[in-house]
């Protein structure tokens, strides 16, 4: 049984919608961030880290994310479980940033 | 270490689903293919998804497949090929013959 | 067993999901931890606006200078097949560090498409950004299995006789089709023959475009 990720092959899979979208700022930022932080410069987290933390979501939230949703999630996940950052000091960051 | 196969060998890809981080999908575990280059060695992504250094490095090569090997449904009389890259210790030589 | 026949059931909605404010959930943890990592230290935001003007700068054009140069210069052709970033430098292309580029040529014999089943990994130092598409469920499920089926819905078809090549990117390396030459286009200089060659084309899902057509 093929993990949420491993998508080769994958039955019933659609028809392939070519509409593309412009990135949102968030969405760049959030590209950046990952550049930045896997950079040889700063070495914070490995592109194999992402890809590990983004399999490990759980398959219905793999499947309903968009691309930048599942990348902010593993940036999330990987920086906690890091020591960088804690999850109460980013949700009060949240609620305290308008947008 | 050198590396284990050549340009021409057949292999066949071993079957599992570790715990963790791999990067050999599950279409085609089990199936036979050929060698078609070595890109040289890297660290083991593996290890990398967890913060590790990886090592040692595992040779990559680039490994052709017949599609219609590969899927049942795929016309047999096709010249379709499918190339995939795949770490060493995913490789088990198969005599020729097979 | 998931029903994947309507397309909003897959993965990749582009509306994020919204809390009425306009700013979605993501955007707002996006922005939460960006700031956060400033105040830190570990990043400017220097750095930021740097590096996405650095990721708006690379856009098909520099891979399509690439595959110009190869129409017009078999020794230059020949250098790209063996060490891809090399040769990009030669036509003032930066591949990067990030990753290895390979480059794979279409013939009258092969025709090379590209995927990354397993995330979507792109060569995106001289792609750019990948389309949505690419990186798609649908494409990375069904471009394996059914390559001239994923073909035909972007509008090529191949004989039989033409051998299909998927490339499943699932290592380090990031392969760059170059397309065939069109007809017709002896007498044109390269950057007009850079500017058929179009992004659909160095993925492989099309053609470079032939001149006077769209």
């Amino acid at each position: 049984m093929p993990r949420v990720h491993d998508r080769g092959g994958w039955p019933d899979a659609g028809p392939i919608n070519k509409a593309e979208h412009n990135y949102a700022l968030w969405e760049k930022r959030t590209d950046a961030l990952l550049m930045l932080l896997a950079s040889p410069a700063k070495k914070v987290l490995r592109v194999d880290e992402l890809r590990r933390a983004i399999e490990s979501l759980p398959p219905e939230a793999y499947e309903r994310m968009s691309y930048y949703e599942r990348w902010i999630s593993a940036i999330e996940t990987l920086v906690i479980e890091k020591g960088i950052l804690t999850k109460e000091e980013i949700d009060k960051k949240a609620e305290e940033k308008d947008s | 270490m050198a590396a284990k196969f050549k340009p021409g060998d057949q292999v066949r890809i071993r079957v599992g689903s570790p715990p963790g981080h791999f990067r050999t999908p599950s279409y085609v575990q089990g199936k036979v293919g050929r060698i078609e280059a070595i890109h040289g060695d890297f660290r083991n992504p593996e290890g990398l998804a967890y913060g590790k250094d990886g090592l040692p490095k595992q040779f990559l090569y680039l490994v052709s497949f017949d599609q219609a090997q590969l899927w049942e449904t795929y016309a047999a009389s096709s010249r379709d090929r499918l190339f995939i890259d795949v770490y060493e210790h995913w490789l088990e030589r198969v005599d020729c013959g097979s | 067993m998931h029903d994947h026949d309507h397309e909003h059931s897959h993965a990749d909605a582009h509306a994020p999901i919204t809390d009425g404010h306009g700013s979605s959930h993501y955007e707002k943890r996006a922005t939460a931890i960006v700031s956060l990592l400033i105040e830190k230290g570990l990043i400017s935001a220097d750095e930021v606006r740097r590096t996405i003007e650095q990721m708006d700068e690379r856009t098909p054009a520099l891979g399509a200078k690439v595959v110009a140069r190869a129409w017009v210069d078999p020794a230059f052709k020949a250098r790209l097949l063996t060490d891809a970033k090399s040769a990009c430098a030669e036509v003032g292309v930066d591949a990067g560090t990030l990753a290895q580029i390979v480059a794979i040529e279409n013939t009258d014999a092969v025709h090379n498409v590209v995927v990354c089943t397993l995330c979507s990994c792109y060569p995106r130092s001289i792609l750019g950004l990948p389309p949505d598409w690419y990186k798609s469920l649908s494409y990375r499920s069904r471009v394996v299995k059914n390559p001239r089926e994923v073909l035909h819905e972007f509008g090529l078809d191949l004989p039989s006789a033409v051998e299909v090549r998927v490339y499943d990117s699932t290592a380090d390396m990031r392969y760059l089709v170059i397309p065939a030459r069109p007809p017709g286009t002896e007498n044109l200089d390269e950057a007009e023959l850079a500017a058929l060659v179009t992004r659909d084309s160095m993925i492989g899902v099309a053609k470079a475009r032939e001149p006077g057509k769209k």
